[in-house]
């Protein structure tokens, strides 16, 4: 049972269903649609003020629509209570947590690849610094988003009102890698200022919490 | 157990009482702010009690991961609780003394925006034990305890990359920096009062959590032979 | 202690096994000690202990008290992959089809041939070729698939928490004598149910709980007199 064997066979589970249901990402998309619907016309920005606000508009968005697919994921396994199958097998609980966690960062970055044209159209943006910058911040983001999200996903179905609880937990401990991508993304956009720090940020946040849902996973997929 | 408590009840209020009288009416006026000044003798200790809470709650909830004894959980339940009471007197004496030194109530400069991410996440922390079900509150609590704490440096870090309008500290900085020596007495005998203050707070709090889980496990042990007779 | 002279040695030995839910004892303090190679059937009324009892042998929950040993492991995680557990739901994808799910399911076991999920679907009398959904199964088939998905890795022992519940009297019959065979290879058995009478004729013994507690156990003779000792027991 090596662990990237379980983990493959998990994704690929995860994503065969989601094939077939869509629930996530349909629900993630429409979601974020009505986000930039509603703040275009609560803000009405000239061309000049969206290329300010965009960073954190795109960015409170997709955080807001992760939320969307991080609770779709566990409700899946709660569903027939098909995680005891996977609890009482000999498997890893590190590969179901990181089988998740690239299924939802799969997720995320279609809805962004979706969703990106619909911000140039709407927001008129263009980027003055260089667009692989924003890719880099893209990725790393996302990374940060969706695997403390996974976890505290996981961690929520342990509790009553585990939809609610997801976004109590999740955002406090986001807040500094949701700053990084916001100031980033904007100080690619505007030109005036460079994204390294927070590139390096995001880097350090990815790899600190991403160690720690390592370790601390499999305690809570077994606290019961 | 309960004769300390008595006696460390009575000293914990003479030490307030005179520290206040202390940092009220002994301590000089500072020149510039005014008497506004002297919220800062309980400003910074309540600041510091805070940070000691929220360590003591790291150190408790790694313990428990670890060793699963409930007498860890019970304390980091108990310093939490603790915690987000002294950093909310931290919150509110801030903006009291900003707004006539500053002109302003709040600015989102480093150190207050990551107090108010640090009394964010430990409210969530508080949330989650409410409303984690049952036998599983310790373990969820105790890993969300550790994401917390190590979520603090990042935040300061990147908040700091922000701007910072906060004084910087006001001893172990530049040239002109440090405290007159009486207001610096002062303040020191405060720090000592709050800190007694913390401790025995969290200490009658992990007691009453203790008295708590022992009525459970009585309970339960009443259960589990009352129906066997 | 409630024993019978085991006729091999023991797979599961309780000791003081207590399990508390809030200031409720589920299982109240239970030491037994089941030998291999036997059906077990579990029997008691709602609330008596039984479903917490499998889910703590089978490692889904801890004991507020007390130890265990399964399979002489002191941990489930040693010999989960010699342990095969039927919950009371079915523990199945409703998207999938029935060879994805076993596909799936043996994967965690590290089997990764097919022929593992065919011949498990063949032998609760299920069609491998089905592409139909779980979620548009019957009932019946359900349960089928589920407890397919149980013995998927050749388990020394199973435990199988009310795998008759809403399946119709043939389907069920057609499952307790399933159990009989599997039992009659040597493995393991523990089946909790209401339905005692199903598992005439392929029960080696059975054992009444109630309130948290082992009340008593009864070792059957299966023949005609087993059979009326079953049928008193419902």
């Amino acid at each position: 049972m090596s662990t990237l064997g379980v983990t493959g066979a998990s994704l690929v589970k995860d994503l065969r269903m989601e094939w077939r249901s869509k629930d996530a990402i349909n629900s993630m998309l429409f979601f974020s649609l009505l986000v930039v619907v509603i703040f275009s016309f609560a803000f009405n920005p000239t061309a000049e003020e969206s290329r300010r606000i965009a960073g954190g508009l795109i960015w409170v968005a997709f955080l807001f629509a992760a939320v969307v697919a991080l609770n779709q994921t566990w409700a899946r396994e709660l569903r027939n209570q098909v995680l005891d199958a996977y609890r009482v097998s000999p498997a890893p609980p590190n590969a179901l947590f990181l089988a998740k966690t690239v299924g939802n960062f799969l997720f995320v970055v279609v809805l962004e690849i979706l969703m990106a044209p619909l911000f140039v159209v709407f927001y008129e943006l263009r980027s003055v610094g260089p667009v692989w910058q924003l890719l880099v911040v893209a990725l790393l983001g996302t990374w940060a988003l969706v695997v403390n999200g996974t976890f505290f996903a996981g961690l929520s179905i342990r509790t009553r009102n585990r939809e609610i609880m997801l976004p109590l937990l999740l955002f406090p401990i986001t807040i500094p890698a949701l700053l990084a991508m916001v100031d980033a993304t904007t100080s690619v956009l505007t030109g005036e200022a460079s994204p390294d720090f927070w590139i390096k940020l995001l880097a350090v946040y990815d790899i600190v919490f991403t160690a720690l849902c390592l370790l601390l996973f499999e305690s809570v997929l077994n606290a019961e | 157990m309960k004769k300390l408590t008595l006696i460390s009840v009575p000293i914990t209020v003479a030490l307030l009482a005179y520290t206040s009288y202390l940092a009220l009416i002994v301590a000089p006026t500072e020149q510039t702010m005014g008497d506004v000044q002297r919220i800062f003798y309980y400003h910074v200790p309540s600041g510091w009690v805070a940070g000691l809470c929220f360590f003591i709650n790291f150190v408790a909830s790694a313990l428990y991961l670890w060793k699963r004894s409930p007498a860890s959980d019970a304390l980091a339940a108990a310093s939490a609780e603790v915690g987000v009471v002294f950093c909310a007197v931290l919150l509110i004496t801030g903006p009291l003394w900003a707004r006539p030194v500053w002109g302003i109530w709040w600015t989102w400069d480093a150190r207050l925006t990551t107090t108010l991410v640090l009394w964010l996440i430990y409210v969530s922390y508080l949330v989650l034990r409410r409303f984690a079900a049952g036998g599983q509150t310790q373990v969820l609590a105790a890993a969300f305890a550790i994401f917390g704490f190590a979520d603090v440096p990042i935040v300061y870090m990147s908040i700091r990359w922000f701007r910072t309008q906060h004084p910087s500290p006001v001893m172990g900085g530049g040239e002109n920096s440090g405290l007159a020596p009486a207001m610096l007495h002062v303040f020191l005998i405060n720090l000592v009062a709050f800190t007694v203050l913390g401790i025995l707070f969290v200490w009658l709090r992990y007691q009453l959590q203790m008295q708590e889980q022992a009525l459970e496990s009585a309970h339960a042990q009443l259960a589990l032979k009352g129906v066997s007779r | 202690m409630i024993g019978i002279a085991p006729s091999s040695p023991p797979v599961i030995v309780l000791e003081n096994l207590v399990k508390f839910f809030g200031r409720f004892a589920a299982i109240r303090g239970i030491s037994a000690s089941f030998a291999g190679g036997r059906l077990y059937v579990i029997l008691g009324d709602n609330g008596a202990g039984k479903s917490t009892l499998l889910r703590i042998v089978a490692g889904l929950m801890e004991p507020s008290q007390g130890s265990f040993t399964l399979l002489g492991a002191k941990t489930v995680h040693e010999v989960a992959h010699r342990v095969g557990y039927m919950g009371h739901a079915p523990l199945l994808y409703d998207e999938l089809s029935g060879m994805e799910n076993l596909r799936y399911f043996a994967g965690l076991y590290g089997l990764h041939d097919d022929v593992v999920g065919r011949h498990a679907m063949q032998m609760v009398g299920l069609d491998p070729e089905l592409t139909r959904r779980v979620g548009q199964y019957s009932q019946g088939m359900r349960q089928r698939l589920s407890l397919a998905r149980a013995v998927l890795h050749n388990p020394e022992l199973m435990l199988l928490d009310e795998p008759f519940s809403n399946v119709d009297v043939r389907s069920a019959r057609d499952m307790a004598a399933i159990l009989g065979r599997v039992r009659d290879q040597g493995k393991t058995i523990f089946v909790v149910t209401h339905q005692a009478a199903l598992m005439e004729g392929v029960a080696d013994e059975l054992v009444h709980m109630a309130e948290g507690q082992i009340v008593s156990r009864a070792e059957v003779v299966r023949d005609a007199a087993a059979n009326a000792a079953l049928r008193t027991a419902r």
